[in-house]
């Protein structure tokens, strides 16, 4: 049986970590390859990390951070942020992404999932979807890190995107995002009943236990988090515990001594 | 040398990274002239089958892998589609010749279960077979390696002792297969974390020791 995968997220604006609330970003947490060090390396499935710079800039040193990463991580990557054509994707790959993952562009040309898909395979295109919820509860589609409004119903947009060949779907809730309260379980739900491909639960997790329902009660098969890992020593590793503790079917860690150095060289960002 | 097959089907920078990572020299090359001098050849690859081939043949890389691996008997890794290679034909997208150097047929999962999703993607755990084989030395059964495919290896009757470790999804489905000296895994290693690292350095530790048995291969020849 395939095992939940647990994904730490890495917000990086202008080549550092920073913590994201409702998609505002607050605290900078400094050297991503420091805070991949934090993570002991050894306890995820996988590591996500999105480019959320407000500007096309610093390009260059968000790649030098993927090729960084790829060298220490040995676990599937998966790369998001200003990707706008195959092209984007095959730097990215080259880079040493595995997976990429797409969102504002995807839901403006859906044309673009199916062209990428075809290229790369359905396995490397994940579909980010933010949601909002609308006032009267409704679970609306917001792109553009937020700031534009689609009124599409998550789950309408959802189903499309994996017609269009979207090999899994990254779901965020911006109300819950660094709210601590746990994700949008019914929002998580909903689209992983809909869709016949993996859903990542993102946005909100404050306790491990918020893990635990995104699996159990939000059917999700990969739970992420961003803002929780920062402050926690060996966090992935007592995330994965808690998990498994709760009965969570994850993969136990396997020690392998190898002979990267514990720090890679620093740059200056 | 160990070499890294490229021929513009997958991931090589993971590959090279974990073997970066376990100190083991190796070049990264789509030339026949390289590929007739290596001390061991892997192959990875993602994508489908009859186009990975085609992307072999196209660079003259079928008959240069079947001289330096059958005919010198030079240690292979096939990951992935480079371990469906080694099957007689692949059934995906039509009908396709592989290698056949492992006899059997590449066909679609099947899992049955409607729950259980097809490209069979994540980690999944393994169940050792032939624990006598040297590919799985100190790996221990229930340990979970990364899998990303759509379509298995399904050996013929002969075959079956060439099945080192296999997984379930809804079926079993073959994991890691050696003949001799040919070696495949249908998992990712490089993308397995410890596990994987673990198997790529059984692989590297029977190359080296194959290559100290062996006669260089270039120097036999002249």
């Amino acid at each position: 049986m395939l095992k939940k995968r647990l994904i730490p997220s890495l917000l990086v604006r202008d080549g550092r970590i920073v913590q994201s609330v409702q998609f505002r970003h607050t605290n900078v947490i400094g050297n991503v390859i420091t805070a991949v060090d934090f993570f002991n390396g050894w306890a995820v499935d996988e590591i996500l990390i999105l480019d959320v710079s407000r500007e096309h800039t610093g390009r260059e040193e968000f790649l030098d951070i993927v090729d960084e990463l790829s060298e220490r991580c040995f676990v599937p990557l998966c790369v998001g942020g200003w990707i706008t054509s195959p092209g984007d994707i095959e730097t990215l790959l080259e880079h040493g992404a595995d997976k990429i993952t797409v969102n504002t562009h995807a839901f403006r040309n859906p044309g673009f999932i199916t062209e990428a898909a075809k290229v790369f395979g359905s396995q490397c295109i994940v579909v980010s979807i933010d949601v909002k919820r609308a006032a009267d509860g409704a679970a609306m589609v917001w792109i553009d890190r937020g700031r534009e409004s689609t009124g599409v119903a998550a789950v309408d947009w959802a189903k499309r995107a994996v017609d269009a060949g979207a090999g899994e779907i990254l779901l965020t809730s911006i109300d819950h995002d660094g709210m601590r309260k746990g994700y949008d379980l019914p929002l998580m739900k909903s689209v992983a009943e809909a869709v016949s491909v993996p859903v990542i639960a993102f946005g909100g997790v404050g306790h491990w236990s918020h893990m635990v329902a995104g699996v159990t009660e939000g059917g999700a098969d990969a739970v992420s988090a961003g803002n929780i890992f920062h402050f926690t020593e060996h966090s992935t590793k007592k995330a994965k515990e808690y998990l498994r503790d709760a009965g969570v079917d994850v993969r136990d860690t396997f020690f392998y001594r190898v002979s990267i150095p514990r720090r890679p060289r620093y740059k200056q960002y | 040398m160990f070499v890294v097959i490229d021929y513009d089907m997958g991931n090589l920078k993971s590959m090279s990274n974990a073997l970066k990572a376990l100190g083991i020299a190796h070049e990264v090359s789509g030339d026949p002239g390289v590929v007739s001098r290596a001390t061991a050849i892997i192959l990875p690859g993602v994508g489908a089958f009859g186009d990975g081939m085609r992307a072999l043949e196209r660079r003259g890389l079928v008959n240069a892998l079947r001289e330096q691996v059958i005919d010198r008997g030079t240690p292979y890794l096939g990951v992935c589609l480079g371990m469906q290679f080694l099957a007689t034909r692949s059934f995906e997208h039509g009908e396709h010749a592989g290698f056949d150097w492992i006899a059997g047929d590449v066909e679609r999962l099947a899992p049955g279960d409607p729950g259980l999703k097809v490209p069979h993607m994540g980690w999944n755990e393994l169940t050792i077979v032939d624990a006598a084989s040297p590919f799985v030395r100190d790996v221990t059964a229930g340990t979970a390696v990364y899998f990303l495919h759509g379509y298995h290896f399904s050996p013929a009757p002969e075959s079956s002792p060439c099945v080192v470790a296999t997984t379930e999804h809804g079926m079993p489905v073959v994991a890691a297969v050696q003949r001799g000296h040919v070696f495949g895994v249908q998992f990712h290693p490089e993308k397995s974390q410890g596990a994987g690292l673990a198997i790529l350095k059984n692989f590297a530790d029977y190359a080296h020791a194959h290559a100290e048995k062996a006669p260089d291969p270039v120097s036999a020849r002249s």
